[in-house]
């Protein structure tokens, strides 16, 4: 099936979780990392049950904590 | 109030925007907005609103001007080394506008003083480097009802979103809580190249510049992400307002600012 993962098209195995997802994409800090699927927050806890659908988009954010 | 002629001169490239005009420089020569942090984003910031004109502008910062801050903090000179930072960015302030009022504040943000901080500005703009400030800021905000632009830069990267106060997530329905300490590197650890800031801060005066005005569309609901190396910009939607957020939620835990734990760039400051 294909996803969008950060504005960038992927073909990507069915039934993809949330979960393996941050681990194949080798996000950095994955504890820590905010994750939207379609425009919506997905819980921490719900990262290894939320499987991936055809045509999701899904969006990591990070923590930034620098600016002096 | 009528511009004097110098005024007139000194703004002529902002009267002629059809999107400012001599209507919207007296906006920005009446606004206040207040910077936390007179770093490496609070520099360019400062630097960009007191050219602009911006009437009123406070700095706060508790910290001395660093040999190693001055790869990115522009608002202070070499011969600043140890002088209180709110004070050097203020002698820069003035120099490039003797029009604007800075008024400094040598101290920690903490949540004891931030409500108060806060309450005589328009716009908040968060230049602070760790995240205790960070949340402290966005919850502060949010409880006073006052927009403000938020960011962070480390590496080769950075990004910023605005908060308005009735429209849009806040920073705490993203994040939710600071991560454990050290859980996540900060610049002095990870280092952070310098134009950085000034690309990052430039976009927190614009935002503040674009409230000020009530022009075009501001970072509410979205995160604008900077990567230096691939030399990219994307504008990533975020959801909208978690229901059930702590701070801005529709019934919010958090009625009062808390300090968390601080964990700095440099150890100390805000």
């Amino acid at each position: 099936m294909n996803i969008t993962v950060a504005g960038e098209k992927k073909e990507v195995k069915d039934g993809l979780t949330v979960a393996e997802l941050i681990v194949q994409e080798d996000v950095e800090t994955p504890e820590y990392v905010t994750v939207s699927v379609n425009e919506e927050f997905v819980e921490k806890e719900d990262f290894s049950a939320l499987t991936l659908k055809d045509g999701d988009v899904v969006e990591f954010v990070y923590f930034m904590g620098g600016g002096r | 109030m009528a511009f004097t002629n110098e005024q007139l001169e000194r703004y002529s490239r902002h009267i002629i925007l059809k999107e400012v005009g001599a209507k919207g420089q007296k906006k920005l020569m009446n606004a206040r907005v207040l910077i936390i942090g007179a770093g490496g984003l609070g520099a360019p910031a400062a630097m960009y609103l007191a050219a602009a004109g911006v009437g009123t502008i406070g700095i706060a910062d508790a910290d001395e001007v660093d040999l190693s801050n001055l790869q990115r903090q522009i608002i202070h000179s070499t011969e600043d080394v140890g002088k209180a930072k709110v004070q050097s960015a203020k002698e820069t302030m003035n120099k490039m506008n003797p029009d604007v009022t800075v008024r400094t504040y040598r101290t920690f943000v903490s949540a004891e003083n931030i409500m108060e901080l806060i309450q005589d500005y328009d716009f908040i703009i968060d230049g602070t480097d760790n995240f205790p400030a960070k949340f402290l800021i966005n919850d502060a905000c949010v409880l006073a009802k006052k927009p403000f632009s938020h960011a962070g830069i480390i590496r080769f990267r950075g990004q910023l979103m605005t908060y308005v106060p009735g429209a849009g997530p806040c920073y705490r329905c993203v994040f939710k809580d600071p991560p454990p300490k050290d859980a996540v590197p900060t610049c002095k650890q990870a280092g952070v190249i310098g134009a950085m800031g000034g690309v990052i801060g430039s976009l927190q005066a614009m935002e503040a510049v674009k409230y000020i005005l009530g022009v075009g569309d501001l970072l509410t609901g979205y995160l604008l992400t900077f990567d230096a190396i691939k030399m990219e910009f994307r504008k990533i939607k975020l959801p909208s307002r978690v229901a059930d957020c702590a701070v801005c939620g529709e019934h919010p835990d958090i009625t009062k600012p808390i300090d968390y734990e601080q964990t700095v760039c440099e150890g100390v400051g805000i």
